[in-house]
C-alpha cells in the first residue's frame, strides 16, 4: 500500500503547524509554563503527529517529509518527555543564599578532600623551603617572592601610600579576578581527567602556600605574612578550594564507585551543583581580587597589620557561617525536581 | 511534565550508519554515525551529529563574532577612558575574559543550542537523549572548553569527538549534550511531479489499480525522488535512470502502447508516480 502523500499533507498539516507553534513558543520562553489543556493539547498533537510518521514510514519513503516529521517529533519529545522540572526564572538572591551553600554541603567531602590535598602540599612546600632554602627557587615561580622576605618588608613599608599600584589598582584586580577564575575553571575542568588533574593542581597551588608561609615566619615575618595574605587569602582560598571541590565532584561521578547509576545519569545528578560552585568561586574570587588590590597591597603604616588581620579573620568567619548555615531551612533545589538526580 | 508523575525511562539511543534508505551516501570516517532514539511510543528518529570540519566553521564563525562585539565595546572603552584610564582598562581586562564566555552562554540558551557559527551551518546543541536542552548543561559543556582545546587547536576536544560515537568532546560529554546537524526541513511539492499535464494513465483506471497492486513502496519511493531530484542530475545520467525506470514497470504491467507511443520516458515515469501518490478514485473511476 502507498499512502496517498497530497491528502497525507493536506489533512495533517494543520497539526503539524500547531505543534510547531506551541514548541516555538516553548522554546522562546525557557520559563514558559502550560495549562493543564495546553499539556494535553501537546501530548495530542505530539501523539498525532508521531502517528503520523510510523505510518509515513511503513507506508512511503518521502525522505523529506519523514526529517521534518522526525525534527517535530524530537522537538516534541523533549518537552514531553523531560523529567526535570522547567528552569524557573533566575533569582540572584535565591541563588546565593540558598542554592550555592546547598551545593557545598551536599559535597562536603569533596571539599574536604580538597583541603586535604592542599593541606598536604603546603607541609611538603613548607618542610622543603624549611630542610633546603634553596629550594625556593625551584617551587616559587614569582620573582617577588624569591628575595630576602625582611628586605620586602622593609621596602614595602618604606613605600607606605606610595605604592606601585597607584593609578592601575581597578587593572590589577581585574587582572587577578580574571587569572584566579580562568585557574578555578581549568582546577574544576580537570576533574574530567578522574580527578588527578585537579588533584595536582591543588596539590601546587598547597606547596606555594607552604613555601611562602614557612619562608616568611622563618624570616621572622609573620604580622606581614598573615597582614598581606589575610584579607584575600581568607576569601581566595576557598575559592580555589571550592573550584577544586566542584572538580572532585565532577571526577566522583565519573568514576561512580559503589553507586549503581550509569555515568550519565551520575553526570547529569552533579550537573547543577557543579554549575553552583564553579559560579560561586568565581564570585568570591571577584570580591578577593578587590580586597588583594585595594587593600593586601597596603602594609603599615598605611594600614595596621591588625586592622588587615582583623578584616581577614571576619571575612573567614563570614564565609564558614555562610557555608554552614545559609538556607539551611530552605528546600532544595533537588527536592523541587529543578535537578535530575537517579 | 513532572518527575514525580511521569517516570519515563530514557529512550534507548542505537548508533546506525544511516537508517534513510533513500540516502545510503557513504560516511566519512570522520564523521560520526547518525543517533537513532526510539521513544517510549516506539517512534525512531534520527540525529545527525555534526562532523568535525562543519563544527571548526562555526567556532571561527563564533570567534569573529567575539571579535566584532569586542572591537565595539573597545570603542566604547575608549570614551571611558577619558573619564578614569585605569577602571577602562580594567574593564577591558574583564571584557577580554567574559565576552566570549557570556556570548556561548547566552547564545546557546536563549537560542536554543545555537549560536552565530551554528545557526550559519545548521548546527545545534541538544540534549544527548533528546530531551530539553537545560541551562547547566550549557555551562558545563562551556565550562570545559578550556580542557578541550589542550593542548592546542581543540586537539583534546577533536579526538575526544572522533572517538565518541556520538561525536561528542569532553564538554559535551561531561553535560550530556551532543552537537547536531539540522536537516533542511521543508514539504515535497508534489505538482512538480505532475503540474497539471494530462495524465494519459488516468483513462485507464484499472491500470492505475494495477500499478497500486503491483508497485512496491520502495519503487515509488525512488520514482518520487527520481523525479523532485531530476534537476540535480547529469543530463546523460538522467536519461538514462528514466528509461530504467520506465521498463521496469513497463514490465510490471502491460501499458498501452498505443496511448503510450511517443511519450518520453520520463513523463511515464511521471504519470505512473502521479497515479501512484495521487489517487483520484472520481476521476479513476470508469465513466
Amino acid at each position: 500500500m502507498i499512502i496517498d502523500l497530497q491528502r497525507f499533507i493536506t489533512e495533517e498539516r494543520p497539526c503539524w503547524d500547531e505543534l510547531d507553534a506551541i514548541l516555538s513558543r516553548l522554546g522562546k520562553d525557557p520559563a514558559a509554563r502550560l495549562s493543564l489543556e495546553q499539556v494535553e493539547r501537546l501530548h495530542y498533537l505530539y501523539q498525532r503527529v508521531s502517528a503520523g510518521l510510523a505510518k509515513l514510514t511503513t507506508f512511503a519513503s518521502e525522505p523529506e517529509l519523514r526529517r521534518y516529521l522526525e525534527s517535530l517529533v524530537a522537538r516534541a519529545y523533549g518537552e514531553i518527555h523531560e523529567t526535570r522540572r522547567r528552569a524557573r526564572r533566575f533569582a540572584l538572591h535565591r541563588w546565593f543564599l540558598a542554592d550555592l551553600p546547598q551545593s557545598f554541603r551536599r559535597h562536603l567531602r569533596a571539599f574536604l578532600l580538597a583541603v586535604a590535598v592542599t593541606f598536604g602540599g603546603a607541609l611538603f612546600g613548607g618542610g622543603a623551603v624549611a630542610w633546603d632554602p634553596g629550594a625556593k627557587a625551584v617551587l616559587l615561580p614569582f620573582s617577588h617572592l624569591q628575595g630576602d622576605p625582611a628586605e620586602r618588608v622593609q621596602q614595602e613599608e618604606e613605600e607606605g601610600a606610595a605604592r606601585h599600584l597607584d593609578g592601575r589598582k581597578a587593572s590589577f584586580a581585574s587582572y587577578l579576578m580574571t587569572h584566579n577564575t580562568r585557574v578555578s575553571f581549568f582546577s574544576l575542568a580537570l576533574g574530567m581527567s578522574w580527578g588527578v588533574g585537579t588533584l595536582v593542581l591543588l596539590f601546587y597551588n598547597g606547596v606555594i602556600l607552604g613555601a611562602v608561609g614557612v619562608d616568611y615566619l622563618a624570616a621572622g615575618q609573620a604580622r606581614f605574612l598573615f597582614g598581606w595574605l589575610l584579607p584575600h587569602g581568607a576569601v581566595e582560598i576557598p575559592a580555589f578550594l571550592i573550584a577544586g571541590q566542584a572538580g572532585l565532584v565532577l571526577a566522583g561521578a565519573l568514576v561512580g564507585w559503589g553507586r549503581r547509576f550509569t555515568l550519565r545519569q551520575r553526570l547529569r545528578a552533579v550537573a547543577g551543583d557543579v554549575v553552583n560552585l564553579a559560579a560561586g568561586a568565581a564570585l568570591l574570587l571577584v570580591w578577593a581580587g578587590f580586597v588583594e588590590s585595594f587593600l593586601s597591597q597596603y602594609h603599615e603604616p598605611v594600614v595596621p597589620y591588625a586592622a588587615k588581620i582583623g578584616v581577614g579573620v571576619v571575612e573567614l568567619f563570614l564565609l564558614a557561617a555562610f557555608l554552614w548555615k545559609s538556607g539551611a531551612g530552605a528546600t532544595p533545589a533537588v527536592a523541587q525536581g529543578k535537578e535530575d538526580r537517579p | 511534565m513532572n518527575p514525580a508523575t511521569s517516570p519515563t525511562p530514557p529512550p534507548p539511543i542505537q548508533n546506525h550508519q544511516s537508517p534513510i534508505q533513500n540516502s545510503p551516501a557513504p560516511r566519512s570516517p570522520l564523521r560520526p554515525a547518525v543517533v537513532e532514539l526510539r521513544t517510549p511510543e516506539g517512534i525512531l528518529f534520527t540525529l545527525e551529529p555534526a562532523g568535525p570540519m562543519a563544527r571548526l566553521l562555526a567556532l571561527l564563525i563564533d570567534y569573529a563574532a567575539v571579535s566584532v562585539i569586542l572591537q565595539t565595546l573597545n570603542i566604547v572603552l575608549l570614551m571611558a577612558k577619558i573619564i578614569h584610564a585605569d577602571f577602562a582598562r580594567g574593564l577591558a581586562i574583564w571584557l577580554q575574559f567574559a565576552a566570549p564566555i557570556a556570548y556561548s552562554l547566552a547564545c546557546e540558551w536563549f537560542w536554543r543550542g545555537q549560536t552565530f557559527g551554528k545557526r550559519l551551518f545548521r548546527l545545534r546543541v541538544l540534549d544527548a537523549r533528546g530531551l530539553r536542552l537545560q541551562f547547566t548543561q550549557v555551562v558545563i559543556r562551556n565550562l570545559l572548553r578550556p580542557l578541550d582545546l589542550l593542548p592546542l587547536f581543540y586537539l583534546t576536544g577533536g579526538l575526544t569527538a572522533w572517538l565518541s560515537p556520538k561525536g561528542q568532546r569532553l564538554g559535551d560529554f561531561a553535560a550530556g549534550t551532543m552537537v547536531i546537524r539540522e536537516p533542511v526541513l521543508f514539504q515535497p511539492d508534489l505538482d512538480q511531479v505532475s503540474p497539471g499535464r494530462f495524465n494519459s494513465l488516468r483513462a485507464h483506471p484499472h491500470l492505475a489499480a494495477r500499478l497500486r497492486q503491483q508497485v512496491s513502496p520502495e519503487l515509488a519511493a525512488t520514482a518520487l525522488q527520481a523525479l523532485l531530484r531530476r534537476e540535480g542530475l547529469d543530463p546523460a545520467a538522467r536519461v538514462r535512470l528514466f528509461a530504467e525506470l520506465a521498463a521496469v514497470f513497463r514490465a510490471k504491467v502491460a501499458l498501452p502502447e498505443a496511448d503510450l507511443a511517443g511519450l518520453p520516458d520520463e513523463q511515464l515515469v511521471r504519470n505512473v508516480v502521479d497515479v501512484l501518490y495521487r489517487p483520484r478514485p472520481d476521476r479513476d473511476a470508469p465513466a
